[in-house]
């Protein structure tokens, strides 16, 4: 870990500090009287101050100390954690990951906007002076404290203080002290030795064998005392003992330095556990196969195949644990939409409550991050356009309170998640009227809800002039819409006027592995994604001559349109005697697919086509079959929007030759 | 115009072309080639370069040249080239390949703009070593308008 950057290793941990900070400030911002939370965003602010001066952030650190003292005053029940207080320091916040993310060298703008956002943090302070509600201190205290030095020479004796003081962290909440005042300067100091000596306070149930057990092997020739702690009174300083928490930071980093955030992945130890059994059992295997291979004579099939389905389990197992790893809980994107939330509450000057279903349901880390700025657009779309002020509200029969609701659930292979508020809902009317006006649908056509409410995703489709007056922001629905559609997702609308409207994003559990039915149209084969499969008929022999001119299966008593594959991809090889139709639904449509022959299921690793055939539409990939050769996946969704468009021309042309 | 040091040359329709030597990744003899339907001309197949799926392109299409049937000596050019400022591993057919060789101390030329069968923004530099005739093709704009048409195609469609 030594020799990472150390600086890198501090935004980590800086990155990990403001999370929590923001976090308990918005609980706060519900519940201003619970203590507990207050301490938390003290200690952030705390450490974060002491960690960034250590590694040089000295504005960071000058900046944090005005917020810090802030709330220092209302941890002792000077002040009151009001909402502006927690207003100031949320941008505050804002602030100090700026500077952060300028670096050691400081920027003298954002010195300046520093200066502002500290005159508006001391006048909350100021007003909430007063209004203070008098907090309980904690009374109880159990544990101990340590101040421990190790002998000289210890260091080049294999010594390591810092296991020991990790050791004394696993114990109980620890407050660690290094004591600098025995460091020679520079020129007088030897590196093998170490000059620090610990004062630490330990709180918990732990008894005194339990501490003399971490010295164990160093206990013989160094100063060790433990003390029991004694109860502080109320009205002490505590701040006395906290203070010491600020150089708590300073062993830690070099600790337990975390790996740069964004290419990191928090993975439970025993699925790292499981996979090293498997790789251990694929070794194995490996070394059975290579002793075949090279053995003289004829090979035993028996032991051959032996071999093959071994492996063949184990890989499966492997790709099992593999995505496993991949997975994280849809909670950790929730929590970024919080801030969000509330910064539209302010801004918008509604009140909302964000309610959050399903945090635990687990999606693959590539879909949540590509998921953020999505559903960022859907929740400001949500607050802005879906939400009422609360007098129209209150008008309305309603609470005052907005509601947006995000869930998550797992159906199938795939993740639905849903963004609900209680607001107007989508006004029909203008959404056709704006359609109609578009040339997107002829006027008065029939369409169902679901299709209407597609239309806010076209292109140049502006959703704030067809529902509400407020102005867009950012990108257009049709870029959530592509987002969406590049994880393999959907979107489905569903509104009623009046009560609200929930969008809800139907996405695949993972993206690079799926089940596919792997058919052959002429020559070529396609895989087609499992979970759209409904079911596969026998193309009836009426249908086989019949031209395109009505393109309808009856399916027990209902009519499904079909494509004929051959003609879509325009082959000439000929035609098997008998061809399969392979029924695929997804969302409301329905569609059979004609195909040669249905090979059978495989498993394949999807991989994304080139910018060249990207654009296809049919496709929405390729994958690698078992003997080498190239196989497209059918993009079902656009194959069943041309189907329908197709079903459509054909009906009109009809219509005009009657 | 910038002329890369080294260039692997090829014939198509017996033309000769030469390619930046530092963009080749590898040359193979014609794979199975999966057919994209619907595709455009230019790159209307995929093929499988050890694991990786590759547009399989072919120049003959671009410069509208007649398109022969792949023979024992046509290869498949590997090679990395950006497409719309996407780092993109490409497959090349050509009918035969030929030599690597060094273009310093070659004469090279602009393109006429007239005087040719073929379009003359294609074509970066003609090179002249030994009083033969070398084609440089600006591949970065033939991807680019290849990918214009498919695009408009898809429009039409």
């Amino acid at each position: 870990m030594s020799e990472d950057d150390p600086v890198a290793a501090f935004r980590v941990e800086a990155a990990e500090l403001l999370d929590s900070v923001e976090a308990a400030l918005l609980d706060l911002a519900g519940d201003s009287t619970n203590t507990g939370l207050v301490d938390e965003v003290f200690r952030g602010l705390h450490t974060l101050k002491g960690s960034g001066a250590m590694f040089g952030f000295e504005a960071l650190a000058r900046f944090t100390h005005h917020c810090e003292t802030a709330f220092d005053r209302v941890r002792k029940g000077h002040a009151e954690a009001s909402q502006a207080l927690i207003g100031v320091v949320l941008s505050a916040r804002d602030h100090m990951q700026a500077l952060i993310d300028v670096g050691t060298q400081g920027d003298p703008m954002l010195e300046m906007a520093g200066e502002a956002i500290l005159s508006s943090l001391e006048k909350a302070v100021a007003n909430s002076e007063g209004m203070a509600i008098p907090r309980a201190m904690p009374t109880e205290r159990k544990g101990w404290h340590i101040s421990f030095k190790l002998p000289p020479g210890s260091m080049a004796n294999g010594t390591n203080p810092l296991p020991l003081l990790d050791e004394l962290r696993g114990l109980g909440d620890c407050l660690i002290t290094p004591r600098l005042d025995e460091v020679p300067p520079l020129a007088s100091l030897v590196p093998t030795e170490c000059y620090i000596y610990w004062d630490i306070v330990i709180e918990g149930d732990v008894t005194c064998e339990d501490i003399e057990d971490v010295f164990i092997f160093v206990i013989d020739d160094m100063d060790l005392a433990i003390t029991p702690l004694i109860e502080e009174p109320e009205s002490d300083e505590p701040v006395e003992v906290l203070p010491v928490a600020t150089v708590l930071a300073a062993p830690q980093p070099v600790a337990k330095a975390a790996p740069p955030a964004q290419e990191s992945v928090r993975v439970a130890a025993e699925r790292l556990d499981e996979l090293m059994n498997r790789v251990g059992e694929l070794v194995i295997a490996q070394s059975r196969l290579a002793q075949l291979a090279a053995s003289v004579g004829p090979v035993n099939e028996l032991t051959l195949r032996a071999v093959s389905e071994d492996i063949e389990r184990l890989s499966a197992e492997l790709r099992d644990t593999t995505m496993a790893m991949r997975m994280m809980p849809v909670g950790n994107l929730f929590g970024r939409f919080r801030r969000l939330v509330h910064d539209l509450a302010r801004e918008t000057g509604k009140t909302i409550e964000l309610v959050t279903h399903g945090e635990a349901t687990e999606v693959d880390k590539t879909v949540i991050e590509r998921l953020a700025d999505p559903m960022i657009h859907l929740i400001r779309n949500s607050c802005d356009h879906g939400l009422e002020t609360a007098d129209d509200r209150v008008a309305s029969g309603k609470s005052a309170t907005g509601r947006l609701t995000l869930s998550a659930r797992q159906a199938g292979g795939e993740v639905l998640i849903a963004i609900t508020d209680d607001g107007r809902g989508i006004d029909r009317e203008r959404v056709r009227a704006k359609a109609e006006a578009q040339g997107l649908i002829q006027p008065g056509a029939i369409l169902g809800d679901g299709e209407l409410f597609q239309m806010i995703f076209h292109p140049g489709f502006s959703t704030a002039a067809a529902i509400t007056n407020l102005s867009g922001r950012g990108v257009g629905m049709d870029v959530v819409k592509r987002s969406i559609e590049s994880l393999r997702g959907t979107i489905d609308i569903a509104s009623t006027p009046g009560m609200g409207t929930t969008m809800t994003l139907h996405l695949p559990l993972t993206l690079a592995i799926i089940e596919c039915m792997l058919v052959r149209v002429g020559e070529g084969r396609y895989a087609i994604p499992l979970s759209v499969v409904e079911e596969c008929i026998e193309l009836p022999a009426a249908e086989v001559t019949s031209t395109a001119r009505r393109n309808f299966l009856d399916v027990r008593g209902e009519l499904v349109p079909y494509l004929r594959l051959r003609d879509t991809f325009g082959t000439d090889y000929p035609a098997d005697l008998f061809q399969k139709v392979v029924i695929v639904g997804q969302g409301r449509g329905r569609v059979g697919l004609v195909v040669d022959q249905i090979i059978g299921n495989t498993q394949t690793v999807i991989k994304s086509l080139s910018r060249f055939h990207a654009g296809q539409g049919s496709f929405s990939g390729a994958t690698i079959l078992g003997d080498g050769n190239v196989a497209l996946i059918l993009d079902v969704g656009n194959l069943i929007v041309a189907a329908q468009k197709n079903q459509r021309l054909l009906g009109e042309r009809a219509g005009e030759v009657a | 115009m910038s002329i890369p040091e080294r260039v692997l040359t090829f014939a198509l329709d017996g033309e000769i072309f030469a390619i930046d030597a530092q963009a080749v990744r590898e040359i193979l003899e014609v794979p199975a080639i999966t057919r994209v339907p619907g595709a455009p001309g230019f790159a209307s197949g995929l093929i499988n370069v050890r694991g990786a799926i590759v547009p399989l392109t072919d120049l003959a299409v671009a410069f509208g040249m007649a398109h022969a049937d792949h023979g024992e000596d046509t290869r498949v050019i590997v090679i990395e080239a950006e497409v719309e400022g996407e780092p993109t591993t490409i497959g090349l057919v050509a009918d035969k390949v030929l030599d690597v060789a060094a273009m310093e101390g070659v004469p090279v030329e602009e393109a006429p703009p007239v005087g040719m069968r073929w379009r003359a923004d294609f074509i970066r530099a003609i090179a002249r070593p030994q009083g033969q005739f070398v084609i440089l093709p600006d591949l970065e704009l033939i991807f680019a308008e290849s990918l214009a048409t498919a695009t408009r195609q898809e429009r039409a469609a």
